[in-house]
C-alpha cells in the first residue's frame, strides 16, 4: 500500500546493499532494554543450558576457557537502526552444544534481570550464534549486556538476550518477553519480521 | 504480557514460562494510512501533529509507532514515535523533536502540513504502557505480595526532554479519568520553552486527581525559580520521587544516558528493579 510521501526526497540514495530494509546505518551503538541494568559480577556468573535430560554449566573461568572466536558481522534493531562491521569475541552455541544432547528443537533464552527471548535451536548452531563476552576488543559494557550476552547476528538485535544466563530447550515455541510485548516470534530482519 | 515472565525474581535456574494465555491484550498492530489534521509548533525544537489514522484500533498510554516516508524514486525512510494520546479513537497525536542529522524528523517537523499523508504502524509496544485499569493492561507485577493492589500503587514518571511524550499520555490518561493512582511526574528540560505540552501539563496539575509536576530546568529556569539550571542527580531523586517505601511504578524515558543514570540512581536508592520501566530514544 506504499506510496509517496508529498515533499520528501530522503537523504541519501548510495544505500548499502548489506542493509535490511527499513533500517538506517547509524554510527553510534543505540541500546533497547525494558528496564535498569543489572549488574552481574563475573564471580558470580554462571551459564546454563537445561535439556529433557540435565543441566550443562559453566562459571566464568570454565566459559573463558572455551576456544572463543572473533566475529565480524553486521547487527540490525527492531527499531530501525543497523551497525555494520562490528567487532566481537565470544564462545559458538556449537562449541557449547558440543556435549549438550537434545531431542527438544526450540531455545528459551534467559536473562540476569529476568528477560527471556526465543530462538529455535537451528537458529543457533552452525556458526550462527555466539555468547559474546567483548566488543571492539573491549570487555562488554553492562548496558550492552556485559558480562555476556548472546550474539544471533542474523535475527533482529533484541533476539541476542543481554545479561545471558541460560538457555532453556523447549519442545515448542514459546514466547519470550520481548515476543509477547508485541516483537515478532522469529524476527528475520531481510524479512521486516518486527511485530506480529 | 505478564510480568511474571519478565520480572520474576532471580532463581538459580532457568523455569518454563507461564502459558501464552497470559499475553496482554492490547490492540494487534498493522499498516495505516494518517492524514495530517493539522500541525503546530511544540517548542522551538518540536512539532505537535495531529493524525487521523484510517482503521487505527487505539493504543494504550505510552505506546509507539513506526512511520515511514516514501521518495518519488521508492527510497523510503522509517522511525519511531512514542503516542502522545491514548484511548479507543482513530486521532493520534504526536509530539516529535527535531535532530540536527536527521531525515524523518526535519520533515515531519518542518514540512509537514494539513492534509498530507503519511503511513504509520502500530500501535507499538506493550510493556511501556499504563492503563487506569491495571487488570485490562495485564498490569501486574507479580510482586504485589502484602502490598497496596496493582491499581493503586504510586506512579512516578521521570522524563528527560521529548522523552516526555509517552510519561505524558499516561499522565493525561489518568486525568482523562480523575483516576485516584497518585501520579507524579519529574521532567528533565533544557528551558522553559522547550517544555511539551505546558498548557495541558499545567491543567492535569490543577485536576482533580491531581499530577504532581517536577520540572527540573538544565540550560536556562524561569525568572525567580528557586534553583540554578542543572541536570538531574540523585539528590533530586531523592527529594522529587515517591520513595522507594511506598512502592512507585516508575516509567522513564529520555536519552540512553539519561535513563541509564536514573535507573541506576532509583536501584541505589532502594526502588526494585523490577518496578521500574525503562523506554529511550535513539540516536537518528
Amino acid at each position: 500500500m506504499s506510496f509517496i510521501t508529498r515533499g520528501f526526497s530522503g537523504r541519501s540514495r548510495d544505500r548499502d546493499d548489506r542493509l535490511p530494509p527499513g533500517q538506517t546505518l547509524v554510527p553510534d551503538f543505540p541500546v533497547l532494554s525494558a528496564g535498569p541494568t543489572p549488574e552481574v559480577d563475573t564471580a558470580e556468573w554462571e551459564f546454563t543450558i537445561r535439556t529433557e535430560s540435565g543441566v550443562h554449566r559453566w562459571n566464568w573461568d570454565e566459559f573463558m576457557a572455551l576456544a572463543i572466536e572473533d566475529v565480524d558481522t553486521d547487527i540490525h534493531c527492531v527499531t530501525h537502526w543497523s551497525k555494520l562491521g562490528t567487532n566481537w569475541r565470544g564462545v559458538s552455541l556449537d562449541t557449547l552444544f558440543e556435549h549438550v544432547e537434545t531431542e527438544r528443537e526450540f531455545v528459551m533464552a534467559h536473562s540476569y534481570g529476568g528477560y527471556t527471548t526465543n530462538v529455535p535451536l537451528d537458529e543457533l548452531l552452525g556458526g550462527k550464534a555466539w555468547v559474546a563476552f567483548e566488543f571492539d576488543g573491549e570487555p562488554l559494557e553492562p548496558e550492552h549486556g556485559g558480562p555476556a550476552r548472546l550474539l544471533v547476528p542474523h535475527l533482529y538485535f533484541w533476539k541476542s538476550a543481554k545479561w545471558v544466563r541460560g538457555l532453556l530447550m523447549m519442545d515448542e515455541d514459546e514466547p519470550g518477553f520481548w515476543e509477547q510485548n508485541g516483537y515478532h516470534l522469529h524476527g528475520d530482519p531481510w524479512t521486516e519480521e518486527r511485530y506480529w | 504480557m505478564s510480568e511474571a515472565v519478565a520480572q520474576r525474581p532471580e532463581s538459580n535456574a532457568p523455569s518454563a514460562v507461564p502459558p501464552s494465555a497470559a499475553l496482554r491484550a492490547v490492540p494487534r498492530s498493522g499498516w495505516h494510512v494518517a492524514t495530517v489534521a493539522s500541525t503546530r509548533r511544540e517548542t522551538p525544537n518540536a512539532s505537535r501533529l495531529e493524525l487521523d489514522v484510517d482503521g487505527w484500533p487505539g493504543n494504550a498510554a505510552g505506546q509507539h509507532l513506526d512511520v515511514r516516508l516514501t521518495a518519488p524514486d521508492g527510497y523510503t525512510a522509517t522511525r519511531s514515535y512514542s503516542i502522545a494520546s491514548s484511548g479507543t479513537g482513530t486521532r493520534v497525536t504526536l509530539a516529535v523533536d527535531k535532530l540536527p542529522d536527521g531525515e524523518v524528523s526535519p520533515y515531519l517537523v518542518d514540512e509537514v502540513r494539513g492534509g498530507d499523508m503519511l503511513e504509520v504502524h502500530g500501535p507499538l509496544g506493550a510493556f511501556f504502557v499504563w492503563a487506569p485499569d491495571a487488570a485490562a493492561a495485564g498490569d501486574s507485577d507479580g510482586d504485589d505480595t502484602g502490598g497496596p493492589t496493582a491499581g493503586t500503587r504510586p506512579v512516578q514518571l521521570i522524563a528527560g526532554g521529548s522523552g516526555v511524550v509517552p510519561l505524558f499520555a499516561m499522565a493525561a490518561a489518568h486525568g482523562a479519568v480523575a483516576d485516584s493512582t497518585p501520579f507524579r511526574l519529574l521532567y528533565s528540560v533544557r528551558s522553559p520553552d522547550d517544555v511539551y505540552f505546558a498548557d495541558e501539563l499545567q491543567r492535569l496539575a490543577e485536576a482533580s486527581a491531581p499530577l504532581r509536576l517536577d520540572l527540573v530546568y538544565t540550560r536556562r529556569a524561569p525568572d525567580g525559580w528557586p534553583s540554578s539550571p542543572a541536570r538531574i542527580t540523585r539528590e533530586v531523586l531523592e527529594t522529587a520521587v515517591i520513595p522507594a517505601a511506598e512502592r512507585p511504578r516508575v516509567f522513564v524515558c529520555g536519552s540512553t544516558g539519561f535513563v541509564e543514570r536514573v535507573a541506576d540512581w532509583l536501584v541505589e536508592l532502594g526502588h526494585d528493579a523490577r518496578s521500574i520501566r525503562t523506554e529511550r530514544y535513539g540516536g537518528t
